[in-house]
């Protein structure tokens, strides 16, 4: 799968949650309060469903999550795992 | 409609409850207290452990099965049902989040009900504003010191490990904190409106010190996704639990208002009992929808189900508390007496309405993310392609 299909998926996903508000694929997503608690765990759960993998307790890191650039690096690094 | 296993599970559950819990759970209230040997009955039966797999102590329940076993739980007696919930809540964590080596040391001991756990978010200071706590952690050496007070800790009183929820500087963190910790201290908490026996305590950590991997996930992830994670679960075995008073009441409420008689006939028969008894029975039918919703949503791990599962527990808990209310009614003084279960159940379930986030925090919740579906639907039908919300 191409990297930035990843980033519009996820765009594709968090978008009606969102509103109009702009971001790009580098903004920090939880900074901006786009994405609260919540849609944390529904991007979480989104995230395993769409790309079939488990996230562990070690990528539980915030950081790999604020931005869009971020979290398809999470996945890139997560497929090519499985 | 339930599957034939899920039939078969729904009926483990029954029977452990009417054996154990039912004929029991008001002297419980009463004492503030529910005796570890029938927690320990109710781990020898996998019970404490129904949602993990076989291979790891639990039973290998699917999701509705769990939810039946949190109602049935909730009718017997809500204290006993806030135990399951947070001991689910830690062992859902432990199972999602753990390392290997958390997972050795605890998965199967929680899973089996060997170790019984709590979960300590609350604060003496910060309830809803859970992203303030202030109880933290300071790195010392190869692990942490662990400072603070949490309050209104359910089953703090006995639990053997604590899911501890602080901060690392601003960032969040989940902890597992074995009781035996030194510097942890437990403070009984009594004089409760409900869940008199759910064992509430105040627990204080006066400079713990505490091992690497005492830390759950990462450091920033404790609340996003520990917390949030466990929360959801409770939620799930909340808005379950309720369905269990709801039925619980309802079923009183007419059995009474067929026996007792006034103006020479059954109050069943005078139609203002009648609303109400027809009211309680819409809560239960509808709230039984909501959360088979939810658990069918959870089962397949969708992303609603987070939503749905908040609409469940705000929609239960609000319920509980009309329909017990109602059936404190049905029975008039006797409903205000510990001679009937519905006394114990109505201030319980006011409980419900605050516990796992309160229904104001859900109200939030269910806005600002239940806004998202009619958002998406505007604007399909702006674009003429428009296929309903809920579709
Ligand atoms: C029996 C019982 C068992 C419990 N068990 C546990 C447990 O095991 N573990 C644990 O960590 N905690 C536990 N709690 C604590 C529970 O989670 C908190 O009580 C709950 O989160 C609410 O926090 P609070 O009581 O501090 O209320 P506050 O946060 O002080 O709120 C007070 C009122 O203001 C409302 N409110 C607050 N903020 C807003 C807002 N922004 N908008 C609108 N309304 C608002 C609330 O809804 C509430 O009605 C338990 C509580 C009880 C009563």
């Amino acid at each position: 799968m191409q990297a930035e299909t990843i980033s519009h998926e996820v765009r594709g996903f968090l978008e009606p949650y969102i509103d109009d508000t702009e971001f790009s694929n580098d903004d920090d997503i939880f900074e901006m309060g786009l994405v609260n608690s919540l849609m944390a765990m529904q991007l979480v759960l989104f995230l395993e469903k769409r790309y079939a993998f488990k996230f562990e307790g070690a990528d539980l890191d915030l950081v790999n999550f604020r931005t869009l650039t971020r979290i398809q690096d999470l996945v890139t690094r997560k497929l090519g795992k499985a | 409609m339930l599957t034939t296993e899920q039939r078969q599970n729904r009926e483990t559950a029954v029977r452990f409850m009417q054996a154990h819990a039912v004929p029991q759970a008001t002297a419980w209230d009463e004492q503030g207290e529910i005796p570890r040997a029938i927690l320990t009955r109710m781990a020898d039966q996998g019970l404490l452990g129904t949602f993990i797999g076989t291979g790891q102590g639990g039973r290998g329940w699917d999701a509705l099965s769990f939810g039946l076993l949190c109602e049935q739980t909730g009718a017997a007696s809500a204290s006993l049902l806030s135990i399951l919930t947070v001991h689910s809540m830690t062992l859902q964590a432990v199972a999602q989040w753990g390392t290997p080596e958390q997972k050795q040391r605890w998965l199967q001991s929680l899973a089996t009900g060997k170790t019984l756990a709590a979960f300590a978010l609350t604060e003496p200071d910060i309830g809803s504003d859970a992203s303030n706590i202030t109880t933290r952690i300071e790195p010392e050496g190869t692990g942490y010191r662990l400072t603070g007070r949490k309050k209104w800790i359910s089953f703090g009183r006995h639990a053997d490990v604590f899911l501890v929820m602080a901060r690392q500087d601003k960032l969040p963190v989940a902890l597992l904190v074995p009781r035996d910790t030194p510097g942890l201290t437990v403070a009984p908490m009594t004089g409760l409106l409900g869940f008199r026996s759910a064992g509430l305590a105040e627990i204080t950590f006066d400079n713990c010190p505490l091992p690497a991997a005492a830390l759950v996930g990462r450091i920033g992830g404790g609340f996003s996704h520990v917390a949030s994670a466990s929360l959801d679960l409770g939620r799930f075995c909340v808005a379950f639990g309720c369905l269990g008073i709801i039925e619980a009441c309802t079923l009183d409420a007419v059995v009474y208002a067929r026996r007792r008689r006034q103006f020479g006939v059954p109050i069943f028969q005078h139609e203002l009992i009648l609303e109400l008894i027809a009211d309680m029975i819409t809560g239960a039918k509808s709230v039984r929808q909501l959360c088979y919703h939810a658990a069918a949503l959870r089962q397949a791990a969708e992303p609603e189900s987070i939503l749905e599962t908040t609409v469940a527990k705000y929609a239960a808990s609000r319920t509980a508390a009309r329909v017990a209310g109602n059936a404190v009614q049905v029975h008039g003084a006797m409903g205000c007496s510990s001679q009937t279960r519905v006394e114990r159940m109505f201030r319980d379930a006011r409980i419900c309405e605050i516990i796992e986030g309160s229904n104001q925090m859900q109200q939030l919740m269910i806005a600002r993310n239940g806004a998202a579906e009619y958002l998406r639907e505007a604007r399909r039908l702006e674009k003429g392609t428009g296929d309903g919300v809920g579709a």
